[in-house]
């Protein structure tokens, strides 16, 4: 590439963003175990993608959700956590409990988006099983449909500790 | 059959005590007798170079006769193998004894007939041991017959059988005896120690022989071919000219990488073996050439050097490649198979055999701490130092040794991770190796002992090497001092190199404490047991983990060119549409190109001679008086 | 070269030299990790980071499969602890660390081969798919990088008579010229292609994807969690570290320390750091602008760096 585009990109930064909020007593513990690494794995239980595709501009050169410390992992058992998205469909609901059951302790879970907290739009659907806290336990929640890439960062730098 | 055992057990531990006697005194023990042939009589003289030999049949001996006492093969326990069996083993402890030409042949043929009487005990109740004895028997007959007229050419030319008296003799032979003599011993040797392309034999009759059998085989009787080559090389020609030994060089490089390769990539555990010895044998011929390289260019204390690594791999492997194949009959006897894609979970259903199998084969891959690392440095040394040279031939020949090692390096980490990860790790792939449970005490320890050999030599050489070096000596009747010092170490005398592997494998003991310390003072709970990760899905079955062959199968591609697998898919369409599959069914086979190239156009040839031949006695008693006329007066014309 | 006890000096620049591979590594994953982010446009993690993920990791639960055995927990131990053992007596910072004269180079290649060995034992043993996968493939690639690197070393070993690792350094030294030849530019190339393709770097491997297909070494670990996986990590990023500064050694050694003395080793610290970041930024600006190869293709590859050894050797024979 050009030797001034090479410049501009070297010197390009990401948005700046204000810091989290201290969460609850148990996202606070978290932060303080996690003290800036944070890996989680991303679980897909049914929803519609628009929260993946935040997650996926979360960790574009915009945002850039890894400089604080954070990373998606491919296997459960290298995360801290799981992030959910969707409602649990019923297909899901197993492999959601696998998942969460392969993950060491201490662990969290993080309900991603309004389908993820309560079933969203797709409420009383017939392929629905019920929200993420019906078939795990849920530590936070981040509200929005979907949510807006801030605040999914803000949040998870609570449970990061940076 | 505990008769036989403990005879033969007798005779391994008497074989044995004379040959350290001889190899610590240099006592040279001499037997003549004319009793048991006519003729000639029987002469043997054990010198210090065949002691070694006899010590390490002695031990193989004593190891798989004491594991045949818990083996539970029915074909050993027949009256046959009973008689046979102490018999192999003599005759194993006494061909490197034999001095003459006549008592050398007796005692190799006789060798060559008892094994193959007990690689056949098993062929009533499987159709390919029937097979595997066949090949075996005509490949051994064919390298006796090489070694027959190469033997027998120079004792004419020379005037004499006894060995000594050809050594003496054998410099002033002309140069057309020397070469045709040392290439039949080659041939001979060759096929014997399983050398590429006389090597066909190896993968078909080691697994089909009975457990202590094919222990004794691969780990005993391939030492004597090295054992033959050397000692018509170097002690009866007296090292020959450069075209010998790269000759046996090439070889040498050519079995290793081609065993290697079949080893790599084949899913019978026996088979796997028993590629793995050819490639062990072609690196004892890559040290044996170059040895011979180096003396015939004038560098003594380099071809000694080689001659000792390649004679520190024989005793090496036949500790390792023993204890390989006796913990291998163990894992079949208990599961039923020898084939790798249905064993799986074995080392915690059977701990002390399946820890035998690891340590063992971590020597056969040349692992520090373990004794198959020191004889592979030492070759590699051998070869380093060769360089640079003014000789074209050394500059060209000891790169490419240094690389087929490599390569052999390479592929037998592979299968070694194969071998014990498949084999023995992970879950049970079939009911076999899911009931399997631990075998009797006495196969345990007939392959243990041999196991712990392999650490001991690995952490401190220095119990062998100063034998082997004195055996090398001796054969190659050289003065020029010691070529490694050092007690713990191994070092290279006048030369920067040392290798340390008693230290390093203690520097690995200290950190592997060290480092368990400190996981246990960051987490002190043990691991939590939970089902395996599978990403979520239903069930995580055995079919649904790697297969020997899959595990082989990038390697496989790699090597489409040089292994050529055949691979069969019949596939049956429901009879309504041509779209719809019913069934299909996937067979891939990898046999050895040797074969398919060689051998098979060559036994159908014989096989077109043979019935050509056939039409030629027809029954008729004249044209059989007219052969026997004809026959009369070309012999009269000939000796006349 | 001595040989015997160590002397202090000595187990102290063992010590300093293993203390640095055991911070400097994650370390030099982590410089390589920003300068790949920065490269992309974006900030990306500080250099610390995998330090950070390291402490994290290291108190968090073990889990194991149902089906695996005593060689599950052993393959991280055993992994680290070769490592650790070439670290403490190889010459990286000096040329003569405790037990330095038994740092054979054939010997550390064996070392550190036997740490990738129990690495793939580990992998199979978890009994899944993908340890068998990630197992296999990477004894392949193992297995044919080999020949280029025992023949690369070959080509270094030939000037210095000797394979031993001291011995090659001080004849380099004390030879400048040596390093300029064309066996040695040729081993240099060969040696760089082995180092990636032994650490798992792009092209061969890529350490940071998710797509299970994709991935040779990722794969051998997906079962391990808690302390096992900070000790594999940290394993993996020494073994990284280790091969660049068995690199710098060899190509370009320069500032190593040949005298014990503060200052001495003071300079040879700056220097072996200083030439692994370098080297490091480079493998990375160099990752930045390739793609993973198909994994058949990287044969070819080390064919390819194969070839261009046995040419190292064959231009030290025709020099000599």
């Amino acid at each position: 590439m050009r030797f001034t585009a090479l410049v501009r990109r070297l010197r390009a930064r990401p948005v700046a963003l204000p810091p989290a909020d201290p969460g609850a007593p148990e996202i606070q513990a978290a932060a303080r175990r996690n003290r800036g690494s944070l890996q989680l794995r991303h679980v897909d239980a049914g929803s519609c993608n628009g929260c993946e595709l935040e997650v996926a501009s979360i960790f574009s050169p915009v945002y850039d959700a890894e400089r604080f410390g954070m990373r998606l992992e491919a296997s459960p058992r290298h995360a801290d956590g799981l992030l959910v998205t969707g409602p649990v469909t019923r297909n899901m609901a197993d492999p959601l409990r696998k998942t969460f059951e392969a993950v060491p302790r201490p662990r969290v879970v993080v309900a991603l988006g309004d389908c993820a907290r309560n079933c969203g739009v797709f409420r009383g659907a017939y392929g629905v099983e019920g929200a993420v806290a019906d078939v795990v336990p849920v530590d936070l929640e981040i509200p929005g449909c979907p949510p807006d890439p801030q605040a999914i960062i803000t949040a998870l730098r609570g449970l990061a500790g940076t | 059959m505990h008769v036989s055992v403990t005879l033969t057990i007798a005779a391994c531990i008497s074989g044995l005590v004379i040959a350290a006697e001889v190899l610590h005194s240099g006592h040279v023990a001499v037997v003549h007798t004319t009793a048991l042939l006519p003729f000639s009589g029987l002469s043997m003289v054990l010198d210090r170079f065949g002691a070694l030999f006899v010590a390490v049949s002695a031990m193989v001996g004593i190891c798989a006769m004491v594991f045949r006492l818990g083996y539970k093969g029915h074909g050993l326990s027949s009256r046959t193998a009973s008689c046979v069996l102490p018999l192999f083993v003599t005759t194993l402890l006494l061909v490197p004894a034999a001095s003459n030409v006549t008592t050398f042949l007796f005692l190799w043929e006789l060798m060559a007939i008892s094994s193959l009487l007990l690689v056949l005990v098993d062929h009533r109740r499987r159709s390919e041991v029937g097979s595997a004895g066949q090949w075996y028997a005509v490949m051994t007959q064919f390298g006796a017959a090489a070694l027959l007229v190469g033997l027998v050419l120079l004792a004419t030319h020379t005037g004499s059988q006894s060995f000594a008296a050809i050594a003496a003799r054998s410099a002033h032979l002309p140069a057309w005896v020397r070469g045709s003599a040392f290439v039949l011993a080659l041939v001979g040797f060759g096929s014997k120690a399983g050398m590429v392309p006389l090597h066909v034999w190896l993968p078909r009759a080691h697994p089909e022989a009975p457990g202590p059998v094919s222990a004794l085989m691969s780990a005993a009787m391939v030492n004597l071919g090295i054992y033959g080559l050397v000692r018509v090389g170097d002690g009866l020609l007296g090292g020959g000219p450069a075209w010998w030994w790269l000759l046996v060089m090439t070889l040498g490089a050519l079995s290793a990488l081609f065993g290697s390769l079949h080893s790599a990539t084949s899913s019978d555990l026996k088979r796997l073996l028993a590629y793995s010895t050819t490639d062990n044998v072609g690196l004892m011929l890559l040290g044996v050439g170059a040895s011979g390289l180096f003396a015939s260019t004038g560098h003594r204390t380099l071809a000694l050097l080689a001659l000792v690594a390649a004679l520190l791999h024989v005793v090496f492997h036949a500790a390792f490649k023993g204890s390989l194949f006796l913990s291998a009959s163990s894992l079949q006897q208990a599961t039923g198979t020898r084939d790798l894609d249905r064993m799986g979970g074995l080392l915690r259903r059977m701990p002390m055999t399946g820890t035998i199998f690891l340590v063992s084969s971590l020597a056969m891959a040349a692992m520090p701490v373990l004794s198959g690392f020191v004889s592979e440095w030492l070759l590699l040394q051998a070869m380093l130092h060769g360089l640079p040279s003014a000789d074209p031939a050394i500059a060209v020949a000891m790169p490419i040794g240094v690389g087929a090692l490599a390569l052999t390096g390479g592929l037998t980490a592979l299968t070694v991770v194969k071998a014990v990860g498949i084999g023995l790790l992970g879950q049970p792939r079939s009911t076999g190796a899911a009931e399997a449970h631990e075998v009797g005490p006495s196969m345990r320890l007939g392959a243990g002992a041999m196991a712990t050999l392999c650490l001991v030599f690995g952490v401190a050489p220095f119990v062998v090497v100063p034998s082997v070096v004195e055996a090398a000596r001796s054969i190659t009747r050289t003065r020029i001092p010691d070529p490694l010092v050092g007690g713990w170490q191994v070092g290279l005398a006048g030369v920067h190199g040392v290798l340390a592997p008693g230290l390093l494998a203690l520097a690995l003991v200290v950190a592997v404490t060290l480092v368990a310390g400190t996981r246990r003072v960051l987490q002190r709970a043990p691991a939590r047991r939970t089902q395996a990760w599978g990403c979520g899905r239903e069930l995580q079955t055995a079919t649904m983990e790697y297969t020997a062959t899959s595990f082989g199968e990038p390697l496989t591609r790699v090597f489409e060119d040089v292994l050529r697998p055949a691979h069969d898919l019949d596939v049956s369409h429901v009879a309504e549409s041509r779209y719809y599959v019913e069934a299909a069914r996937f067979h891939t086979s990898l046999d050895d190109a040797f074969e398919r190239h060689a051998y098979h156009p060559a036994s159908v040839g014989l096989g077109w001679w043979g019935a050509l031949a056939r039409r030629v006695p027809n029954g008729s008693i004249h044209r059989y008086l007219a052969f026997g006329l004809v026959a009369l007066v070309v012999v009269l014309v000939v000796v006349g | 070269m001595r040989t015997g006890w160590p002397t202090a000096s000595m187990a102290a620049i063992s010590l300093l030299q293993l203390a640095g591979v055991l911070v400097g590594g994650p370390l030099l994953v982590g410089l390589m990790r920003t300068v790949r982010c920065r490269l992309e446009g974006r900030a990306g993690p500080p250099v610390r980071q995998p330090l950070l993920d390291l402490r994290k990791l290291a108190r968090r639960e073990r889990t194991a499969s149902d089906e695996t055995s005593w060689i599950f927990p052993l393959a991280p131990l055993v992994l680290v602890a070769s490592t650790v053992v070439v670290a403490a007596i190889a010459p990286l910072l000096a040329t003569d660390p405790a037990y330095g004269w038994s740092a054979d180079l054939f010997a550390v290649v064996f070392l550190l081969l036997l740490g990738s060995v129990a690495l793939a034992l580990g992998a199979l043993d978890s009994g899944t798919a993908f340890g068998g996968m990630g197992a296999s493939r990477a004894m392949t690639i193992g297995a044919l990088s080999e020949p280029a690197l025992l023949v690369a070393i070959l080509a270094l070993s030939v000037p210095a008579h000797s394979s031993n690792l001291p011995t090659i350094v001080t004849r380099s030294l004390a030879h400048p010229l040596w390093l300029a030849t064309p066996e040695r530019l040729l081993a240099l190339v060969a040696f760089v292609i082995v180092i990636v393709a032994e650490s798992g770097r792009l092209p061969v491997d890529n350490p940071s994807t998710h797509l299970e297909l994709t991935m040779i070494h990722e794969a051998m670990v997906l079962e391990y969690s808690g302390t096992d996986l900070a000790l594999i990590k940290l394993g993996e990023s020494m073994r990284l570290a280790v091969l660049m500064a068995l690199f710098a050694d060899l190509f370009v050694p320069w500032g190593i320390a040949t005298a014990p003395g503060p200052i001495h080793l003071v300079v040879g610290l700056a220097t072996t750091v200083a030439k692994v970041a370098a080297l490091g930024v480079g493998l990375a600006v160099f990752e930045v602008t390739v793609a993973k190869l198909r994994l058949f293709r990287v044969p070819e590859l080390l064919a390819g760096a194969f070839v261009l050894s046995v040419l190292a050797v064959l231009s030290a024979l025709v020099v000599a």
